[in-house]
């Protein structure tokens, strides 16, 4: 059977890998051709790089690591961050991703889903969603969360798979940075929605909230940004005492 | 030298990559003499089977690539892999290249259990059904990576290994003659895959 997978992510800006809590007051952390190494070894199942940059230098600096990750680590390689043209999923797929992953960009235009799942393949493109709670509703949120959409995040997220998108991460704003393990009560929600693979995101502080999170069978993988940079969990670790718990996984 | 055939369908940057990460000599040509002089050639693809077929067909290197692969090492990755059967009923019923015989089919049709999501994306433990030399460097049940929604079936006499989704056996390696085939993705696969396609350069 498929094994869950384990999904540490770069946030990256001018080269350098980042992460903020609250997506809030970044701070630099490594270099992301050396973290993709040291999390290759650890046995992550695929890399998520979000490019952060606003300046057209940095995002040069940004398709520059992606070649050179792309060059010597062989696992799924998915890519973010200021992508809103087919133009922009040909720039990074020309440096090695293999799938690329919309939000905001989406929202600014949703045609960008359809259009780039005809060229490129719906298992190229990643839905990527920021949800937070708003009156009883999963509302989804632009910019990094900071912009309220006004738009049913359940619903948004149906429309993206009907239109192509071949795969969701699904960030929980309320549990984001918070460290109190994943929303399962919103994943749930977008589970019994959706049928594409479903990535979790935002909550996770320690071992047990990913053994939890994998007892919900409708979500295929665990993403986290600080608790693998930090080494306060390591991947390697992670994975052997998931395997203790019945869930299976790539060893 | 491995010859890469590039034909407008998909990404080869991972897979040249993962090649030269190997040390091994390669080139993404479309060039039919290039073709001849390669050692090894490697069909990649990803997308939909009709339109792929259509721009190999296009390429006028089919009758190459059919001949060359009674010749030397052949692999086909992914939809690579699927365009080497008899036909394939993605969006239509489309020929193949004949040179490993079966067809190619939507998961959903076979999968009993219809909350398995597809595409069948992830990792899977590949199982040897019959041993060969491709899996010399390669351990029975490693994790493969997979992205695809239809799959290769009516074809166990070619099947060198195969992962399970549910009640679904997935055609995971394929051989026939020196024509090979691989659903999932080596140069996606971490070192196992990089040890199959070690194993394949030195076929």
């Amino acid at each position: 059977m498929l094994a869950k997978r384990i999904i540490p992510c770069l946030d990256v800006r001018d080269g350098r890998v980042v992460k903020g809590t609250n997506f809030e007051g970044l701070r630099d952390m490594a270099d992301p051709v050396e973290m993709a190494r040291f999390y290759n070894e650890s046995g992550a199942d695929e890399l998520v790089f979000y490019d952060i940059t606003a300046s057209a230098e940095g995002r040069g600096l940004f398709t520059d690591i992606l070649r050179r990750v792309a060059s010597e680590i062989f696992i799924p390689l998915t890519v973010g961050g200021g992508i809103r043209t087919l133009d922009d999923f040909d720039r990074v797929l020309k440096c090695g991703a293999d799938k690329v992953s919309v939000n905001s960009g989406a929202i600014a235009d949703p045609s960008i889903i359809g259009a780039a799942a005809k060229k490129y393949g719906d298992q190229c493109v990643v839905l990527s969603m920021d949800v937070k709670r708003v009156d009883g509703q999963f509302r989804l949120f632009a910019k990094g969360g900071r912009v309220d959409t006004g738009i049913d995040a359940m619903e948004w997220a149906v429309r993206g798979v009907e239109n192509g998108a071949g795969e969701i991460v699904l960030n929980s704003i309320d549990t984001d940075g918070v460290k109190g393990g994943f929303d399962l009560e919103m994943l749930d929600a977008l589970a019994a929605r959706v049928g594409v693979p479903i990535i979790a995101s935002g909550g996770a502080g320690n071992m047990e909230h990913f053994a939890e999170l994998f007892t919900h069978p409708g979500i295929d993988a665990g993403l986290a940004a600080s608790i693998f940079h930090t080494r306060q969990v390591d991947i390697k670790d992670l994975k052997r005492y998931l395997r203790t718990q019945g869930v299976e996984m790539r060893l | 030298m491995i010859a890469i055939v590039d034909y407008g369908v998909g990404n080869l940057f991972s897979l040249s990559s993962s090649l030269k990460a190997l040390g091994l000599e390669t080139e993404i040509t479309r060039d039919a003499a290039r073709l001849r002089a390669a050692d090894r050639i490697i069909l990649p693809g990803v997308g939909a089977f009709g339109d792929a077929k259509a721009k190999l067909d296009a390429t006028g290197l089919v009758p190459v690539l059919l001949e060359e692969a009674e010749k030397k090492p052949f692999l086909g990755i992914c939809l690579g892999m699927q365009l080497l059967f008899d036909r394939s009923t993605e969006y239509g019923d489309h020929p193949g290249l004949g040179l490993v015989s079966g067809e190619v089919v939507d998961l959903r049709e076979d999968l009993a259990d219809k909350t398995l999501k597809v595409p069948h994306m992830g990792w899977n433990s590949l199982q040897i059904v019959k041993d060969d030399p491709i899996f010399k460097y390669f351990e029975n049940g490693e994790y493969v990576y997979y992205v695809h929604s239809f799959y290769a079936r009516n074809c166990a006499a070619s099947t060198l290994g195969a992962s399970e989704y549910g009640n679904v056996a997935v055609t995971g390696v394929v051989r026939s003659g020196r024509v090979y085939g691989t659903q999932f993705h080596p140069e996606k696969s971490g070192d196992a895959g990089l040890r199959l396609l070690k194993a394949f350069a030195e076929l």
